[in-house]
């Protein structure tokens, strides 16, 4: 929480920080964009206030090694490249590797500081991935999931 | 650039917003587009509240000492006052709620609970907020009425020949939007009402958007139920207004029970107050009522009809010089059949990367639903961005908006 809270107050990213090359490529070019089907672990969870969608879809080996990972569905350019990062980065790793990850692991990845809106934009993919690994029913991943 | 003549001086009116004058980061001026969620105050709005407090706050309605008198004469002075600017025929029609959406709520609870029964059909619109959806689709669920929708054409219009049919059906209620917050269409309401009551049903309005904009009158309308907010119209936020017309009023349960909504209370049982206070249980806002009756004095004094020409103005404007950027798609019907609102889409950029790079600009936007997610959806969009326009904005703020979506797609180039 103290992370949260100091970040809080920062001041916001210029258009330069927050459009950062990275950002705007991943969202124009993903790297992980598509469906899996058949998948092992399928889950999918919208952020109502923006009207962001994201599905993931993984493929699990019988050692709980994600072989495959693909995310389909529409957003704004965080999103979407949080979503794309944060497939390229559990690819190849344990499903315990994806339950660990947290709030600050995405915004490393990112690289930006975030206001409290645009924060749910970028863990909704972390949310969407936790929620399908954790097996939460249909339309109740929590903001828990990534506290 | 625009060569009209200016209807308003929004020079001298800009003075009057001290929020209008400052800047958003170092540098970077402010330039306000965000009125249809909340509008700025003047100062004079800011200076009745801030009187209040220093010199004449005390509970209302019950105190005999000097400062209980003056608030409760500056509390029903602003009804009075907010009763002459929407044409009512008295104060007692104008009951204090916090915004629309509660004066939405008082009808669905007090008229629908004692009025409607299973199988009742009420008509709304595609094009309602979620204010006008919400009250109905609770009140539906508990007394099994029927909830039917007038359909919305693709250039937001509504379709007025399915509402002839839904109201062959023998509807109680039609609850409409005067004007669209997204798609910014004012609506025929005196028309849609008179074919209302010829159908035998009320008509309600919600005119969070109308009063604020147009000029309103509820005698001319013959509207029933009419609700709006005191923060979209200059005033303070926590304030709104419910107008019914007195008949029906009386007619009504209340709705909170309390103090002040009382003639007298027996252990078991109540007499209920006379109108307006019947309706207003629990101490009210009563800086907040003061302030919206500063509010209603300003914007009178401006003129609404010279205001609903500046913001057609500016909306002509607007949409000519929108729909000159490629990738821009404006949502709704053509200008002079809509208010100051512009809601578009820009091929290729989500509403919310659209608004982050224009707040960078100061250009304040919404992006979002605009709480109208049924009408979105029917529009295929995910989210749009809204740009909207008072009587306080300019032509060169729009020109500094569409500069700022020119940066956008540079961005995303």
């Amino acid at each position: 929480m103290g992370c949260t809270r100091s970040r809080k107050y920062l001041l916001k990213s210029t258009v330069e920080d927050l459009y950062r090359e990275q950002i705007i490529e991943r969202y124009k070019n993903p790297r992980f964009k598509g469906v899996l089907d058949p998948n092992d672990i399928t889950f999918e969870d919208d952020n109502p206030l923006c009207g962001d969608r994201i599905r993931i879809d993984l493929r699990v080996d019988e050692n709980e090694i994600i072989r495959e990972a693909a995310f389909s569905g529409q957003g704004c350019s965080i999103s979407q490249a949080s979503a794309d990062l944060l497939l390229e980065r559990i690819a190849g790793k344990s499903l315990d590797y994806a339950r660990a990850l947290t709030k600050e692991d995405i915004l490393e990845m990112l690289g930006i500081e975030l206001g409290p809106v645009r924060l749910k934009c970028a863990l909704l993919s972390l949310k969407v991935v936790k929620a399908g690994v954790y097996g939460v029913p249909a339309g109740q991943a929590g903001d828990d999931l990534v506290r | 650039m625009n060569t009209q003549t200016a209807v308003l001086d929004t020079t001298a009116i800009r003075a009057d917003f001290p929020l209008l004058s400052r800047e958003v980061r170092p540098g970077t001026p402010l330039v306000y587009l965000d009125s249809t969620a909340t509008s700025q105050k003047p100062i004079q709005v800011i200076h009745a509240m801030d009187d209040y407090y220093r010199r004449h706050n005390a509970n209302i309605h019950r105190g005999i000492h000097v400062l209980a008198e003056e608030a409760t004469l500056a509390y029903e002075s602003a009804r009075e006052r907010i009763a002459a600017f929407i044409g009512a025929r008295s104060a007692r029609e104008i009951i204090f709620t916090r915004n629309t959406t509660e004066s939405l709520n008082l009808i669905a609870h007090s008229w629908g609970r004692a009025n409607l029964h299973r199988g009742d059909m009420i008509v709304l619109t595609e094009m309602e907020h979620h204010s006008n959806l919400v009250p109905w689709q609770i009140l539906a669920v508990e007394r099994e009425i029927r909830l039917e929708f007038i359909p919305i054409s693709a250039e937001g219009r509504l379709d007025l020949e399915a509402y002839g049919r839904l109201l062959a059906e023998g509807p109680r209620l039609v609850s409409f939007t005067h004007m669209s917050n997204v798609l910014g269409t004012i609506n025929p309401a005196r028309e849609m009402i008179e074919l209302a009551h010829k159908a035998g049903a009320l008509a309600a309005i919600d005119a969070a958007q109308s009063v604020p904009h147009l000029p309103v009158d509820v005698q001319a309308l013959d509207v029933d139920f009419l609700a709006f907010s005191g923060h979209k119209m200059c005033g303070p936020t926590g304030i709104g207004v419910l107008y019914a017309k007195e008949m029906l009023l009386e007619s009504m349960p209340p709705f909170l029970g309390g103090g002040d909504m009382i003639k007298r209370v027996y252990l078991r049982s109540f007499v209920p107050n006379e109108l307006p206070h019947k309706f207003e249980a629990g101490t009210p806002a009563i800086a907040e009522a003061i302030g919206l009756g500063a509010a209603v004095d300003y914007l009178a004094a401006i003129g609404m009809d010279q205001l609903a020409e500046h913001e057609q103005m500016l909306s002509e404007y607007a949409l000519e010089r929108l729909e000159e950027v490629p990738g821009v798609t404006v949502l709704g019907p053509p200008s002079g059949e809509r208010g100051g609102v512009a809601a578009f889409s820009l091929a290729g950029v989500h509403p919310h990367d659209v608004a982050e790079i224009l707040d960078q600009g100061g250009i304040a936007v919404r992006a979002g639903h605009h709480c109208a997610m049924p009408l979105h959806e029917k529009l295929g969009l995910p989210a749009s961005t809204r740009a909207s326009f008072y009587l306080y904005n300019t032509i060169a703020e729009i020109d500094a908006l569409v500069d700022g979506l020119y940066k956008v797609k540079k961005v995303f180039a």
